[in-house]
C-alpha cells in the first residue's frame, strides 16, 4: 500500500474525520433509482412523442415502471437523513446556493408528471372499470375516485386525452433530463472531492441514467413475457437494444473521456486518484465498471444490432447484456459515491470501506428498498393492464 | 484555565455599526466600483476573495470581525486543546473538533499521523522514522471557518451559516444531517455527530466568545501557540500577526478564504 501513497506520504494518513464514509449504499442507491425512473420514461416518451412504433407494447409498462421508481427514489434520502423527520424542510425553507436545495421540488414535480401522465392514459380504463362494478362497493367507489368523477367517456375525450398525454411526455423529457443531471451536478460540484468534481459527472450521470432504465425494462419485459407464457416481441426487442447500444456507447464514451482526461491532463487531482484507481478501486472500476461490464455489453449488443440475430439467441443475448448494463450502473454509482470518498482529503491515504449486512445503511436495506418498485408494479398490474398477452391483442384486433 | 484578556471580547450587538475612518475608506472605494459592490453584497458565494483581503467588508460593517492563529513553531503537540475541546464541547469518540497532526519530514517522503486526534499527544514515533529527519513538527487543526464557505453554500436548508462576525455555525434546529456540508469542506473538519445525529464542528467555541471568554483550545495552550482575537482592535495579537502578512491558510486552490491563519505553516503541510 505504502508505495501507492501521493503527495510523498510515507504511511497512509487520513484526517481523523475521514475514516468514516459518510455518504454509504442508500446514496448509492438513490441515484440508481432516479436513473432507472429517468431511463424507463424515455422510452414511453419514444412512443408517444416520436412515435417510434416499435416500442408501444412496453410504452405503458415503462411508464408505470417508471413511476413505480419513482415512488421510491426518495426513500434511500429519507433513510440516509439524520433527521428525517426534518425532511420537508428541503420545502419550506429551500437553500437557494445549494445544488440540492430544490431538489425537492424537482423531484415531486416529476412524480406529479407522471402521476399525470398514468392517469391520462388509463382514464378510459379506469371509467370501463367503474362501470363493471357499476359503482358498488369499495371498488367501485375507488374507481369513481380515480375517474375524478368523470365517468362518461367520448371519442372527443380519447382525443383530447392523446394530444394532452402527447404533451405531458414531451415536457417530460426535458424533465427528466433535468432531474438525472441534476442529480449529477449535485456530485461533480464538490470542488473538494477530487474524484468527483468534473462538469461532464450531469452528463454521465444522465446517460447511464438512460441505460440502466432501458435496461431494467427489457429485463422486466423478459421475466413477465416468460412468466406469462407469452410470445416475445423479436422487433421490439431489436429495436430497443439498438437504442441501447447507441445510448450506452454514448455513456461509455462519456465516461472513457473523464477517466482520459484524469490519465492524459496529469493535473492537480492525478496524484491522488492514480492510487486509488490502481488500489481500492481497481475491482470495482477498472475491472468492472470499465472492463468487463462495459465492454461485455458494448460487444453483445454490438452483435445484436449488426448481425441477423434472431429468436431465442436474442431474448438470451438481449437478457445478458442488460443483466451486466444493470450491474454497471449500479457499480458506476457505487465507484462514483463512494470512491470518491475513500480518498482522505489529508490526500495523503485512503479510507477503508466496510460492508455493512444489515442497518440503515446495510445490503439488506438497500436490497428492501430496490425490490419495492416491482412490488408496486405487480400490485398496479393486478388491477390495471400494464403489459398485455401481445397474442391475445392480435386475436382482438387491438393496436 | 485562566482567560487571557477577557475585556477584549466584551460584545456588543452586532447591528450597531462602528463607524470608522476605515469604513469611509471603504465605502468610497466600493461605491467607484459598482459590479464589485453587487458581488459582493448579493453574491457571497459566487464573489471570489482572495486570501489577502479576508476582512474586506465586515470589518466596516461589524463591531467584531474574529480571526484565529495557529503559531506552528510554537505548537508542543501536547494535545492539550484537543482534549479541552472534547470536554467543552462533548465530542464524541473517534471524531474531532480539532486535532494535531504530527509530521516528520524526512528525504524520502513525509510521515504524518494523528493517533486519535492527538488526544494523548504522542508517542515517539518508530526508529525507522526517527532518523535522517531534515525537519518535524506539530499542526493543530480545525474548522478554517472560511471567508467563502463552502458548507454554507451546499446546505441544502440553509442550516449552517456564517454570522457576521466571522463565526461558521449550524443551526441544530435546522440540520437535517444530510452530509453535504460534510463532503464540501475541504479540511475534514465537519462530521455528523453519532450522538446527536446533526452535522458538529469547530465553532470557535461562540458560546464562550459570546461572554467574552477565550475558546476552549486557546485557554488551554501552555504555548501560546493558539491565539483568537478580534481584528477590528488594532492592539489585538492577530492583527498585529495580520499586519505583519507572515501568514499562510490551507489549502489555498480551495478558494475558501479561510479566516484560521497559520504562521511557520511549512509546505509539507495539507
Amino acid at each position: 500500500m505504502e508505495e501507492l501513497l501521493p503527495a510523498g506520504a510515507l504511511v497512509n494518513y487520513i484526517f481523523p474525520n475521514n475514516a468514516h464514509v459518510t455518504w454509504s449504499i442508500m446514496i448509492v442507491i438513490y441515484p440508481y433509482i432516479t436513473g432507472l425512473v429517468a431511463g424507463a420514461f424515455v422510452v414511453s416518451s419514444m412512443y408517444h412523442v416520436f412515435e417510434v412504433k416499435e416500442f408501444k407494447p412496453v410504452a405503458n409498462m415503462a411508464l408505470v415502471a417508471a413511476f413505480s421508481f419513482g415512488l421510491f427514489a426518495g426513500l434511500p434520502l429519507l433513510v440516509h437523513l439524520g433527521q428525517p423527520q426534518r425532511f420537508y424542510q428541503i420545502y419550506t425553507t429551500p437553500h437557494l446556493t445549494s445544488a440540492m436545495s430544490i431538489f425537492g421540488y424537482v423531484y415531486s414535480s416529476y412524480l406529479v408528471l407522471l402521476m399525470l401522465e398514468i392517469w391520462m392514459i388509463y382514464r378510459k380504463v379506469f371509467i370501463g372499470k367503474y362501470r363493471e362494478t357499476g359503482g358498488k362497493g369499495l371498488m367501485g367507489l375507488i374507481w369513481y375516485i380515480l375517474c375524478l368523477g368523470v365517468t362518461e367517456y367520448f371519442p372527443s375525450s380519447a382525443n383530447s386525452d392523446r394530444k394532452f398525454t402527447k404533451f405531458l411526455a414531451g415536457i417530460g423529457i426535458p424533465w427528466a433530463c433535468l432531474l438525472h443531471g441534476y442529480v449529477g451536478f449535485v456530485f461533480g460540484s464538490v470542488k473538494a472531492i477530487a474524484w468527483w468534481a468534473t462538469p461532464l459527472q450531469p452528463f454521465i450521470f444522465l446517460s447511464s441514467a438512460i441505460v440502466s432504465g432501458m435496461a431494467i425494462l427489457f429485463l422486466m419485459y423478459s421475466f413477465i413475457t416468460w412468466n406469462k407464457g407469452w410470445k416475445y416481441d423479436y422487433h421490439m426487442t431489436k429495436k430497443l437494444m439498438i437504442t441501447l447500444w447507441i445510448a450506452f456507447i454514448i455513456d461509455y464514451a462519456m465516461e472513457v473521456l473523464e477517466l482520459s482526461f484524469f490519465v492524459y491532463e496529469q493535473g492537480l487531482h492525478w496524484k491522488t486518484i492514480k492510487p486509488l484507481l490502481d488500489g481500492p478501486l481497481f475491482g470495482y472500476y477498472v475491472l468492472g465498471q470499465m472492463g468487463f461490464l462495459s465492454l461485455g455489453p458494448v460487444l453483445v449488443l454490438g452483435i445484436v444490432s449488426l448481425l441477423d440475430i434472431r429468436g431465442k439467441a436474442l431474448i438470451y443475448l438481449s437478457n445478458f447484456a442488460c443483466l451486466m448494463l444493470v450491474f454497471q450502473v449500479l457499480v458506476m454509482r457505487f465507484n462514483v459515491v463512494v470512491g470518491g470518498q475513500l480518498i482522505s482529503k489529508s490526500d495523503r491515504g485512503y479510507v477503508a470501506y466496510h460492508w455493512e449486512l444489515i442497518g440503515k445503511e446495510g445490503i439488506l436495506t438497500a436490497v428492501i428498498i430496490l425490490s419495492m418498485p416491482f412490488v408496486v408494479y405487480y400490485v398496479i398490474g393486478r388491477f390495471i393492464p400494464v403489459l398485455t398477452d401481445p397474442g391475445q391483442e392480435k386475436a382482438t384486433g387491438h393496436h | 484555565m485562566t482567560d487571557q484578556n477577557p475585556n477584549k471580547f466584551e460584545f456588543s450587538d452586532p447591528a450597531v455599526a462602528d463607524y470608522d475612518a476605515r469604513r469611509e475608506f471603504l465605502k468610497h472605494v466600493l461605491a467607484g466600483t459598482a459590479a464589485a459592490t453587487v458581488l459582493m453584497v448579493f453574491g457571497p458565494g459566487a464573489a471570489a476573495h482572495g486570501p489577502e483581503s479576508p476582512t474586506y467588508k465586515s470589518l466596516a460593517k461589524v463591531k467584531h470581525r474574529y480571526a484565529y492563529v495557529i503559531d506552528v513553531n510554537k505548537c508542543i503537540g501536547c494535545g492539550n486543546c484537543v482534549r479541552a475541546c472534547k470536554r467543552e464541547n462533548s465530542v464524541p469518540a473517534e471524531f474531532f473538533r480539532t486535532w494535531v497532526e504530527r509530521y516528520i519530514i524526512k528525504r524520502e517522503g513525509v510521515y504524518v499521523d494523528s493517533p486519535n486526534g492527538a488526544l494523548e499527544g504522542f508517542e515517539r514515533v518508530n526508529e525507522i522514522y526517527r532518523n535522517d529527519v531534515i525537519n518535524a513538527m506539530t499542526v493543530p487543526k480545525m474548522c478554517n471557518h472560511c471567508h467563502n464557505p463552502p458548507c454554507v453554500q451546499v446546505c441544502p436548508v440553509g442550516a449552517t451559516f456564517k454570522s457576521p462576525e466571522g463565526f461558521v455555525l449550524i443551526d441544530n434546529g435546522y440540520c437535517l444531517a444530510c452530509g453535504y456540508c460534510v463532503q464540501a469542506c475541504p479540511y475534514a473538519a465537519r462530521f455528523i455527530n453519532p450522538v446527536k445525529k446533526k452535522s458538529d464542528k469547530c465553532t470557535w467555541c461562540y458560546h464562550r466568545v459570546m461572554k467574552g471568554k477565550l475558546p476552549a483550545c486557546v485557554t488551554v495552550c501552555p504555548q501560546k501557540a493558539r491565539i483568537f482575537g478580534d481584528l477590528k482592535d488594532q492592539e489585538s495579537e492577530v492583527t498585529k500577526i495580520f499586519a505583519a502578512d507572515q501568514w499562510m491558510i490551507l489549502k489555498p486552490e480551495m478558494n475558501t478564504d479561510p479566516t484560521c491563519f497559520y504562521v511557520g505553516l511549512p509546505r509539507e503541510v495539507i
